[in-house]
């Protein structure tokens, strides 16, 4: 008899699962414990293993599905058993809108909070030898036991290895829960009411996957002056031409689709920076797929724009506007946002000079842009002039990039950005 | 309080439940006029008379059946065996019948029987005169069975076996009769199905009973001082009504547990201690439960080979180090 199995409802707040990977194939056979999908709830990406032993007969739902709890996400039976009818639920993805149905019996269990989210073969925390206490120490803490060094007999994982893990300086001070007594204003009138603000979905997934990649990842930096001064030109000459031709509703090229078309090129001379870390081997990319910081009110998203090495100034900057207004609305869908190869943000607007960003893994390499600024430089003739420079900073995987080659891809930014009619060609 | 031995804490309840309640009759191969085997019921014919004091012949299956249908018409007998070993003779007696008769006859006839005894080895008298029968009886739904570590337990199992209406089998330990503790005087009971603490620790819990716990706190004090471990040490003393919240609640705070008995390892009392904790507290559970045990071969007769195969401290505490590795 084919049994359904439902998207679980992996902590107390979910209501919604993306379905960030399936690890089966319909007409696989699946064991007891089996990690079936990776499935993204509110709080972390966790790993679904099988409870129900056989064949998949149907996966009802594909990579990147959101899902509300319960409805069904795959079928597993006997071989050559005819796929049930899902009983009437609806089996196409849809909105976090719908209600969510109670679930009997989970047919599926929540394993260890997956590594993180990247493509790169992870350890898996279901083969690694842990005592149960370390498993339930581990998720309590966010913590992934097949990345701690176990001390036990065999290197079995037990407590002691979590608490020291738990209280390593390194991710105590972020991680941590805040508990300091603050008084109030002595006239009582604060800038803000006092008060402890629950951590949304967004906000803890920022959380989890910077402090995740600044844990884990090796940063190193570089930094660049650009001259913008023929980037700005370029950029009011295209605006004024196209505003002419198209009215209102032309296009407006920003300063940062021009960045992020220069930086699609960039990658294409130096393609050593479009890679990513996976434990055994560094994975090149062929593609670039172009992912940019949107601020939003209550965090930032970072929305992908798909195979930006071969899209023309005008296409990136359509993709980007539309995606911007996806992300205001709160309408990208997961896999618009996954699946980047690169990243750029851009602090320009705010008047900050410069800075480093945190790189989104699995991204070799973030690109973080000043604005451009009036400033003295000395020109080729050794007198001072006004100058428009952009200060860009480079935040580098120093197990995929070096400086070297980071430099040479920044030095190639650099030509782009300053003569920029490369880029319209 | 006065510090009284084992054997005198049996024998103050059995006396002070002989004043209070004049059905509790004392029966047993010498147990009056030589004053008893181990000179558990010294005294008591003296004080009680022939009629609450009774020698019978040697034969256990028939007095132990004189005692069972004797607590079916309200006696409330307290039998003696000189070993437990001797009970694999009344063993129809002893389960079948006392285990039985409240059940089968729909709750009607009640056995408040209490069969007690020496039940250990580590004395040098033998395979057929060292057996450890409480992982036997309590396997068997109807029977109770206790096996009280110190003089306080002894005193307050005892007084609490005799006043339950079932058949409650009490395990004595020759090897402890002449151990000494504080005891109260006067009427107090310890529950069946109580497990009680002897020492509180917070990184291994020892689960035990009997003797074998008085090992394990031995045990407890060189793993404390030679290698800076604090032991939990469990005291079962009811085997059944096993007390299951106690050995749980430690378990959940030390996170490793090693259990220690006398009994031989297969299908011992252990075996199920081990099943409830994997079963109840796993995701607590830190390390793999360790087990001693007596090595499994019929009770060696030479004594020092005899001393190896109980369960000493030194075995234990071995064996607490690969649970704690």
């Amino acid at each position: 008899m084919a049994e359904i199995i439902d998207m679980p409802k992996l902590s107390d707040t979910m209501s919604v699962g993306t379905l960030v990977k399936w690890n089966i194939k319909e007409g696989q056979k699946v064991a007891f414990g089996d990690i079936l999908a990776e499935v993204e709830t509110d709080k972390a990406t966790m790993e679904l293993s099988c409870t129900v032993p056989g064949t998949v007969l149907k996966i009802y739902a594909p990579a990147g599905s959101q899902l509300p709890v319960g409805d069904p996400i795959c079928a597993i039976g006997k071989a050559g058993e005819a796929a049930p009818d899902p009983k009437g639920k609806p089996a196409a993805p849809k909105a976090a809108a719908a209600p969510i149905p109670e679930t009997t019996g989970i047919p599926c269990i929540p394993a260890a909070p997956a590594a993180n989210a990247a493509p790169a073969p992870q350890s898996d925390a279901s083969r690694t030898s842990a005592s149960p206490y370390a498993r339930r120490m581990a998720e309590k803490a966010a913590l992934n036991v097949a990345a701690l060094a176990g001390t036990g007999p065999g290197g079995r994982v037990v407590a002691r290895d979590v608490a020291a893990a738990a209280s390593a300086p390194v991710s105590a001070a972020p991680a941590g829960p805040v508990n300091v007594a603050v008084a109030p204003p002595a006239d009582g009138k604060g800038i803000q009411p006092d008060a402890d603000v629950p951590v949304g979905g967004m906000r803890a997934t920022i959380a989890r996957r910077l402090l995740e990649s600044k844990n884990t990842v090796p940063h190193f930096y570089l930094e660049v002056e650009v001259d913008a001064a023929p980037l700005m030109g370029l950029r009011e000459t295209l605006n004024k031409r196209l505003a002419e031709q198209g009215g209102e509703t032309a296009l407006k090229l920003s300063v940062n689709d021009f960045i992020l078309k220069a930086s699609a090129e960039a990658l294409r001379r130096v393609p050593a920076v479009n890679a990513s870390w996976a434990g055994t081997s560094i994975r090149q990319h062929s593609a670039v797929h172009l992912s940019f910081g949107v601020a939003l009110e209550d965090g930032l998203v970072t929305p992908v724009i798909r195979d930006a090495h071969s899209k023309s100034l005008r296409d990136i900057a359509t993709d980007a506007k539309a995606l911007i207004g996806k992300a205001r609305s709160k309408k990208l869908s997961p896999a618009e946002m996954s699946g980047s190869t690169f990243t750029v943000t851009n602090l320009g607007m705010y008047g900050v000079t410069g800075f480093f960003g945190i790189i989104n893994v699995p991204n070799a390499a973030i690109l973080s842009v000043g604005a451009t600024i009036k400033k003295p430089v000395i020109d080729a003739n050794d007198r001072i002039v006004m100058g428009h420079r952009m200060v860009i900073g480079l935040s580098g995987d120093h197990r995929v990039v070096d400086g070297a080659n980071g430099a040479q891809f920044l030095q190639a930014l650099k030509q782009i950005l300053e003569e920029p009619t490369l880029i319209l060609i | 309080m006065a510090v009284i031995t084992y054997r005198e804490a049996l024998r103050a309840a059995m006396r002070e439940e002989l004043q209070r309640d004049e059905n509790v009759v004392i029966m047993g191969e010498e147990v009056a006029q030589f004053n008893g085997a181990y000179k558990v019921t010294e005294g008591l014919l003296k004080e009680f008379g022939p009629k609450r004091v009774v020698d019978t012949p040697i034969s256990e299956a028939g007095f132990i059946g004189l005692g069972i249908g004797a607590s079916m018409l309200g006696i409330r007998p307290v039998m003696e065996l000189m070993f437990w070993s001797f009970s694999y003779v009344a063993f129809d007696q002893i389960v079948n019948n006392a285990g039985n008769i409240r059940y089968m006859s729909g709750g009607l006839i009640n056995c408040p029987i209490v069969i007690r005894g020496p039940a250990n080895g580590g004395t040098n008298v033998g395979a057929t005169h060292s057996h450890t029968p409480e992982a036997i009886l309590a396997s068997h739904p109807g029977i109770k069975v206790v096996c009280p570590a110190t003089p306080y337990d002894a005193k307050g199992l005892m007084k609490a076996a005799i006043r339950d209406n079932d058949p409650v089998y009490v395990m004595e330990n020759t090897i402890l009769y002449n151990d000494k503790g504080e005891v109260p005087e006067g009427d107090y009971i310890v529950p069946l199905g109580v497990a009680d603490v002897k020492r509180e620790g917070t990184d291994l819990t020892i689960v035990a009973h009997g003797r074998a716990v008085i090992t394990s706190l031995k045990a407890a004090e060189i793993l404390e001082k030679e290698h800076g471990v604090s032991v939990e040490v469990v005291d079962l003393r009811s085997i059944r009504p096993l007390d299951e919240e106690t050995i749980l609640a430690s378990v959940r705070k030390t996170h490793r547990a090693l259990l220690v008995e006398e009994n031989k390892p297969f299908c011992g009392v252990d075996a199920q201690v081990a099943y409830l904790i994997q079963a109840k507290a796993f995701d607590d559970l830190d390390a793999p439960i360790g087990r001693v045990s007596s090595i499994d071969a019929p009770q060696i007769y030479c004594k020092r080979m005899e001393d190896q195969q109980l369960p000493h401290p030194a075995r234990v505490v071995e064996a607490a180090l690969k649970v704690l590795a």
